[in-house]
């Protein structure tokens, strides 16, 4: 199984990518996946996490086969 | 019911606003129609902005504001509402959002309109990149106050 996660706007722009497939077996942490995929150590404590397209906070547990995606503050409207 | 539609292209709010109540049998109980359309400025921050770039989450911003706009009929008695938003390239003087809410009285209808406003510009996953006069870019990281 793998965790697809997914980086958007000036985010994906200064990590350089969009997604990244991380291989996993067993739950990770938030902080975990972000540090896998993005090869940061620390979450910006701005930046907003989804979990299967749903607003998660930085202690869910993320398991096998779910989208992540990390993203800064929106702006629409 | 509720309407949520994304559009990658410019749209016309008030031929969507007529096309709507022409093609849609509306309550007869609603007595209040309010409407919020937002559209593209073309300064920013002190600087002139020629165009913007409106980035969306597909899949999980057309949910955000099904979500938004369920939650305002769970809390107001609202009889339609209708969101529509644009994605992609925006000009100046573009529309960028419609926001239009069917209800019984004006007190909701006006209510409802401007709380879906601000939860959208709050909560729904678009990201605006501006692109100024003088050629340079950069991502937009807050929204206005109101």
């Amino acid at each position: 199984m793998s965790i697809k996660v997914l980086f958007f706007a000036s985010l994906r722009e200064r990590l350089g990518r969009g997604d990244v497939q991380l291989d996993a077996s067993s739950p990770l942490s938030i902080a975990e996946v972000w540090q896998q995929a993005s090869g940061e150590i620390c979450l910006p404590a701005n930046v907003l996490v989804s979990i299967n397209q749903t607003y998660a906070d930085a202690t869910a547990q993320v398991q096998p086969g779910d989208e992540v995606a990390f993203f800064p503050p929106v702006t629409g409207g | 019911m509720i309407a949520v539609e994304l559009h990658d292209g410019s749209f016309d709010p008030w031929r969507y606003l007529t096309d709507w109540q022409q093609t849609r049998q509306l309550s007869a109980r609603s007595g209040a129609t309010a409407v919020f359309v937002g559209t593209m400025r073309d300064f920013n921050e002190g600087d002139d902005v020629q165009s913007m770039y409106l980035e969306h989450y597909p899949g999980m911003t057309e949910n955000q504001l099904h979500a938004i706009a369920a939650d305002a009929q769970q809390t107001w008695s609202l009889d339609d509402v209708c969101i529509v938003h644009r994605t992609g390239e925006i000009r100046p003087a573009d529309a960028i959002v419609l926001v239009a809410v069917w209800s019984a009285h004006r007190a909701e209808a006006f209510a409802a309109c401007r709380h879906i406003m601000e939860v959208l510009k709050h909560h729904a996953p678009f990201w605006k990149k501006e692109t100024l006069r003088n050629g340079t870019t950069r991502w937009v990281d807050k929204n206005t106050p109101g």
